[in-house]
């Protein structure tokens, strides 16, 4: 009750904060010598005031306050103390509040931390900034208030839904909001340069770190959701072209591309206006990811809240947006035609700019599959829904040039550039073709593309791995980044080449056999826990070469809400994983068993941890 | 007439035109070919013709219709009023239930009969595809 009206009123008095620092930035503007100490404790105030808020919202969850509706929606009192903190951010409302809380700590430490650029600028920032701030602020008080009274106050919570009670989903939603949030302070930082006439290479080696550090978080969140999906959902897969997944990557793709666009205009200052174009579009693609998801529009596992009238408020705000930065976008920007810097066709320039056009393919790709049965359904109430061929048959060959362009672009040097080592890049190239033809000559399916894919991965590795050696420390963040993408999309080929499955219905005392592997259903036991009983099937395998190994998987049923879960059992080995996933067969007696055997999983994740590992690097690198 | 860098402008953007076109061509025609539309039981019994390609079938799993062998579960998707027989061999999703709404993915072999290639999971009790739930409104 009582941490309810605080974290209430802290909201409100934060929105009012808002208006506050948009007054006297507006002041400070028009006599702009120092940034006006006002400015800055109020960000920290309100700063502080969400803190507050959020606070007292997992304060709330910790004591199974059921007078707070969000509380009594998501929680129970005999869920473990951990997942009641968690449950503070793994529901519709308490995940805005922690949007807004990114929000608010991000433009403070910008305020803080920008130095070295025009006070006009951060006070225009600030200024956008704040009017996404008090977005966020109305969307959460108007229609989505974490801190709603129930009367009379229920003696029991409704509990979170046990899929969501997971370490790696604790912390995926704040790990992927940094990413998110940190592009709204590329928005507006965009915006305000824009505004100024201020795009140059001195803005742009100062908002790359904020490229970067969004960047990292946005990898990393989208990596933990992944490795979710495959340990909890029990699909044996990471990446299902999920509408909601699609959301995650599509500003993911816009932001990689912007990424190496400001390399380019903070080395040559060409390319402005398409860095503008694509910092907006990255903070937009955000955006319609949370409407998309929040809205209820998407037919998916992340679908809890179906609020129309949540959906149209953010509709309508993502319209002002966009309305706002197009406006300035045409207006504020200058081309200047003055200062032309052409460049060869064989430099670091042409391939960067090839690069991004491979992206904006393969965003335009994913934004098309995602959006299109929306659309259908609108005009035409038609279901439909687009699933993985789709996106393999489009964008698996486009890999190939892909891949090769990001193995000889690095080498190229600025403006005008030969290609060096002209041997050295011809032998790796046939090393990799007849590595790759070895390694699939017994292979016969689609032996060919596979074949070209594989070798252009290789050639990826090999070169990055020579660079490595060669180049040292030079450029090491981007040879780490290029590097662990080319082991990412080998491990993936490999998973997807070298995968088997086997799916049958079993009783207990049973026994599958195939030619390689000997399935043998134990026994069952049962097991009682404080907020679920599960029941754990025991099963020995024996693989080809006559090891065998004990398997226990568990099908979980919680007791609030009621929900049967499985939880799959997995082996994990640095050559592959082994999985194996059990459900019972309603009022029958057999056990519906999945058993894979998945390679190179491991490497997957860690190629995509060395990825982040690169932007990590080049974040931390002191401009020299 | 024109200069030089003029004309290389323009086959620029002729050739940055073209690869559009293409690109839009070849995204539009590949989601011809891989969309998997959603149909109800009775739009199967009413459709005059059978679609011969992937489809997905959604509606209610029939009362006491789950049956299972060791190598498929064979069920009953009901809308109320128009019904079809699956047959299935594959992993089923923890929500698989009766008399709960389900999603099935494969080919029809005739009005009747349903070889499924894949169930759909969802995640919530209460939660009901977007698609069933039209379906049912229907009735």
């Amino acid at each position: 009750m009582l941490y309810s009206t605080i974290g209430y009123y802290s909201l409100i008095l934060g929105l009012g904060v808002s208006l506050l620092i948009i007054f006297f930035s507006v002041k400070n503007f028009q006599n702009s010598k120092t940034i006006s100490v006002n400015i800055l404790s109020f960000t920290f105030l309100q700063f502080f005031l969400v803190v507050v808020s959020f606070l007292s919202l997992i304060i709330s969850f910790v004591l199974s306050d059921f007078s707070n509706e969000t509380v009594f929606n998501n929680s129970h009192t005999t869920k473990p103390f951990f997942y009641k903190i968690a449950g503070t951010w793994g529901n519709h409302e308490g995940s805005l509040l922690l949007w807004l809380l990114v929000l608010t700590l991000f433009i403070f430490i910008f305020i803080l931390k920008t130095k070295n650029q025009p006070i006009k600028y951060k006070l225009l920032t600030l200024i956008f900034q704040q009017i996404i701030i008090i977005g966020f602020f109305l969307f959460l008080i108007e229609t989505s208030n974490p801190f709603n009274y129930l009367f009379p106050i229920p003696v029991e919570g409704l509990g979170l839904n046990p899929i969501l009670q997971d370490p790696a989903l604790a912390i995926h939603p704040p790990i992927l909001y940094l990413g998110y949030v940190g592009s709204s302070i590329i928005f507006s930082s965009a915006l305000a340069a824009t505004s100024l006439n201020l795009v140059s290479k001195k803005w742009a080696s100062h908002i790359k770190k904020w490229i970067l550090a969004s960047w990292v978080f946005l990898t990393l969140g989208i990596l933990l959701g992944s490795i979710w999906a495959y340990y909890e959902l029990g699909w044996g897969g990471f990446w299902f072209w999920d509408p909601v997944e699609n959301v995650s990557l599509m500003p993911w793709l816009a932001l990689t591309t912007l990424l190496h666009c400001i390399l380019v205009l903070e080395r040559k200052s060409i390319l402005s206006s398409w860095v503008i174009i694509l910092s907006i579009a990255t903070f937009t693609l955000s955006m319609c990811g949370t409407f998309l998801v929040r809205s209820g529009i998407l037919n998916s596992v992340h679908t809890f809240a179906n609020d129309p009238e949540r959906g149209l408020f953010i509709l309508i705000f993502l319209f002002i947006l966009i309305f706002i930065s197009l406006f300035i976008f045409f207006f504020f920007n200058k081309n200047e035609e003055k200062i032309s810097h052409s460049f060869f066709w064989l430099s670091k320039e042409t391939s960067i700019l090839i690069n991004n056009w491979f992206m904006m393919y393969f965003l335009s790709v994913v934004l098309i599959g995602t959006v299109y049965p929306i659309f259908l359904d609108v005009i035409t109430s038609e279901k439909i829904s687009v699933g993985p061929p789709f996106y393999n048959k489009l964008l698996v060959p486009f890999l190939i040039p892909f891949l090769l362009m990001m193995a000889i672009g690095p080498r190229l040097k600025w403006i005008k550039s030969q290609l060096e080592d002209k041997i050295y890049l011809i032998i790796l190239l046939i090393i990799s073709i007849l590595l790759a033809y070895l390694i699939l000559k017994n292979f016969s399916q689609n032996i060919l593309i596979n074949t070209v894919l594989i070798s252009s991965a290789f050639y990826l590795f090999f070169i990055s791995l020579r660079d490595f050696f060669v180049d040292k420390l030079k450029n090491i963040s981007q040879n780490i980044a290029h590097f662990g993408f080319s082991i990412f999309i080998l491990s993936i080929l490999f998973n997807n080449l070298f995968s088997s499955e086997i799916i049958t219905n079993l009783k207990v005392g049973e026994t599958f056999e195939n030619s390689e592997t000997k399935i043998v259903f134990e026994s069952v036991n049962q097991k009682q826990e404080t907020n679920y009983k599960s029941i754990i099937a025991n099963f020995n395998i024996q693989n080809s070469n006559g090891e065998i190994d004990k398997f226990s998987p568990e099908l979980r049923i919680y007791n609030q809400p009621i929900i049967v879960t499985s939880e799959a059992d997995i082996k994990t080995t640095l050559m592959e994983d082994r999985f194996i996933v059990i459900n019972l067969v309603q009022n029958q007696n057999f056990f519906n068993v999945r058993y894979q055997v998945k390679p190179f999983m491991l490497w997957i994740w860690l190629s995509v941890i060395l990825i982040s590992i690169g932007g990590l690097l080049s974040f931390l690198k002191k401009r020299s | 007439m024109y200069g030089r860098k003029v004309k290389l402008r323009f086959l620029f953007i002729v050739i940055v035109l073209i690869t559009l076109i293409l690109t839009v061509f070849l995204i539009l025609k590949s989601l011809e070919e891989n969309v998997v539309y959603f149909q109800s039981p009775s739009e199967i019994n009413l459709s005059a013709e059978l679609n011969k390609k992937k489809i997905r079938i959604g509606g209610m799993v029939k009362k006491d219709s789950i049956s299972v062998n060791a190598n498929e579960i064979n069920f009953i998707i009901t809308d109320f009023k128009n019904e079809i027989n699956v047959t299935y061999a594959g992993a089923i999703p923890n929500l698989f239930e009766e008399e709960k709404g389900v999603v099935a993915e494969g080919i029809l072999k005739d009005r009747n009969f349903f070889s499924a290639t894949k169930i759909l999971a969802k995640h919530d009790e209460n939660y009901m595809p977007p698609e069933v739930k039209a379906a049912l409104e229907e009735k």
